[in-house]
């Protein structure tokens, strides 16, 4: 128990270390710069949560992401919700659209299950085009307030809420590895006959995999609208999204959830400077071209080549 | 108010549209359906032939389905060796299932994304000469520039089916699909076997390109919309169905047409995405496809 405090602790001093730095440099670029980093840590915590621990391939990451964009901006457009509320809502929307396409495909070996996710995030594509009340294909607006109750830049509030998601994620997929329903999930990414054979409830654990990872992926989408201030369809449901969390994640490692947050905090952080400096096209070749020099010569990632250098130092 | 002639004109440029989805997915039929190789980047290949043809034909002047058969035999090569390469660092540890996904998704982007950086984001056609010109049987309009690639595609189809029934290697290649550890018992390589049948996928590809740049103008992202069509067209078939998958591309091609002069173009991708979580949902093995699983 002292150990798991400590460990949310050690999160929450982090996240505190973090904003004061910030502060420090004090202008928006930084802010900025470190809410990219900070969401593709929650996309990519996220994308493990059903990768890592269960084995199921997820290709809809923009699909989730965009679902969560596109509540935000009907919820503020129809109600003018708050932001955290349409966080909150963009969470159960996805986790929701997740468990529906978990309840669709789950039952059919892991390739069905990837495939159509993938066409999810065409399906929905194409229904927000014809969607004039969203914005259609030209896309929409969303004001942005001047400031904050508690921050005064609104750049920060944004940067503390992706934080708060961030840390959140992190906190419960740790959770999950060490619960029952990460060794269930573990136990069908060994081998799902032998699991349903030993009495593992699959369908179900998969299904609440699935809710929690999109449920995520929504949450880390929820802001992108007030971050972005206009948005249309063809960048929220980019495969950039899609290609960067599942880089990230199999260049981390997949085996807990500091693989995904190395991952993308190293993959983020370069493509930032890359962004500047390169093109964003040269950006994604450099993702592709990693992404497949890993999956050839480091299938456990970075820390798998820790462990296993680790492992041989122990040894000698 | 629905037109009759408008319908029967729909019926069959959806039929001659069905040809253009029936060569593209044989293909995937083959490397997804019966070698078990996943290839996502399938459409990517598509798209990256048919730029090479574009290229090749406005420099030559040569007809773009002629290119397409000079072209495939090459592209056959480079399928070859793709196998090879994926069967060393993946089906041999058997890593396929997560890393192997992961690797054609990551062949599809690097292709695009070069495809993007060597010729920009702009559409690329090839003028043929009958591309204007249309014949007409009564009411039906028959375009050429739809007939003739169909024609090919069909000719090509035919081919395949001929090939995997009566030779050698073509038993072996349907062989390999049903008992891969049969195949030893005779004293053939199933590794090699399954090259040979990926480097005809992959060929399979190259054709299904020049049909298509003949069809409609091709930009680095073409790949995209086609990727869940011939997926849903595969699954829809069952997988490793060839003669299933010729009659799901058809059937396809009509519902989409149809779909398209109803409601609107805008409207089409969702139809094929429709349809194939609709297939996943009801009937997992396919309309043909037997309890394959």
């Amino acid at each position: 128990m002292s150990r798991l405090l400590r460990f949310h602790l050690g999160l929450a001093a982090t996240g505190i270390v973090l904003i004061f730095a910030l502060r420090l440099i004090g202008n928006d670029y930084a802010w900025y710069t470190g809410y990219v980093i900070l969401q593709y840590v929650l996309l990519s915590v996220a994308w493990n949560v059903l990768a890592g621990y269960a084995g199921y391939v997820n290709f809809g990451t923009a699909a989730f992401f965009a679902t969560g964009a596109y509540t935000t901006i009907l919820l503020t457009k129809s109600l003018n919700l708050d932001l955290v509320l349409c966080v909150l809502a963009a969470g159960l929307i996805s986790g929701g659209l997740g468990l529906a396409v978990g309840w669709l495909t789950l039952r059919l070996r892991g390739v069905y299950f990837s495939i159509a996710t993938l066409s999810l995030a065409v399906v929905l594509q194409t229904l927000v085009v014809n969607w004039s009340y969203a914005g259609g294909s030209s896309g929409a607006y969303t004001m942005r307030p001047q400031g904050n109750n508690l921050f005064g830049n609104y750049s920060e509030f944004l940067f503390v809420l992706m934080l708060v998601l961030a840390l959140g994620a992190i906190a419960a997929a740790a959770w999950i590895e060490r619960s029952r329903l990460g060794m269930g999930l573990a136990a069908i990414r060994d081998d799902e006959r032998a699991a349903a054979a030993a009495g593992v409830p699959t369908l179900r654990l998969k299904l609440i995999a699935t809710a929690i990872s999109g449920a995520m992926m929504g949450m880390a989408g929820a802001p992108l609208p007030y971050y972005a201030s206009y948005l249309n369809p063809e960048a929220a449901f980019s495969l950039t999204y899609t290609i960067n969390t599942m880089a990230m994640t199999l260049i981390g490692g997949t085996q807990s959830w500091v693989g995904p947050v190395i991952g993308a905090v190293l993959l983020s952080a370069l493509q930032q400077g890359a962004t500047v400096t390169i093109s964003s096209a040269g950006n994604l070749l450099i993702v592709g071209g990693v992404l497949i020099l890993f999956v050839m010569l480091a299938p456990k990632g970075i820390l798998g080549l820790v462990q296993a250098s680790r492992g041989k130092g122990g040894a000698a | 108010m629905l037109d009759p002639v408008l319908i029967v004109n729909a019926i069959v440029s959806g039929l001659l549209l069905g040809c253009l989805y029936a060569i593209a997915s044989m293909g995937l039929a083959v490397s997804f359906g019966m070698l078990d190789v996943v290839n996502i980047a399938h459409p990517a290949m598509m798209v990256l032939a048919s730029f090479v043809i574009a290229g090749l034909c406005s420099q030559s002047g040569l007809d773009p389905l002629l290119t397409a058969l000079l072209v495939a035999p090459a592209f056959g090569f480079l399928g070859v060796g793709l196998y090879r390469v994926y069967h060393h660092f993946f089906e041999q540890s058997g890593d396929e299932a997560m890393q192997g996904l992961a690797f054609f998704f990551g062949l599809m982007i690097l292709i695009e994304v070069s495809l993007v950086l060597i010729y920009g984001a702009d559409q690329r056609w090839v003028e043929t000469s009958y591309g204007g010109h249309t014949l007409s049987l009564g009411p039906v309009d028959l375009p050429l520039r739809m007939l003739l690639p169909a024609m090919m595609s069909l000719a090509c189809i035919g081919a395949l089916f001929v090939w995997l029934r009566r030779s050698f290697t073509g038993r072996a290649v349907a062989a390999v699909a049903q008992d891969r550890d049969a195949l030893r018992f005779l004293a053939i390589n199933p590794i090699r076997i399954k090259a040979v049948a990926f480097g005809i996928s992959v060929a399979l590809a190259a054709i299904a390109a020049g049909c298509l740049i003949v069809v409609q103008p091709v930009d680095a992202h073409s790949g995209h919309v086609f990727i869940g069509r011939i997926l849903a067209i595969v699954i829809l078939a069952g997988l490793g169905s060839l003669p299933g998958t010729l009659v799901a591309a058809l059937l396809f091609g009509v519902i989409e047409n149809l779909a398209a002069t109803l409601w609107g173009p805008a409207w089409s991708p969702a139809v094929a995405f429709g349809l194939l979580l609709a297939v996943l949902t009801v009937r997992p093995q396919g309309i043909f496809g037997g309890a394959h699983t």
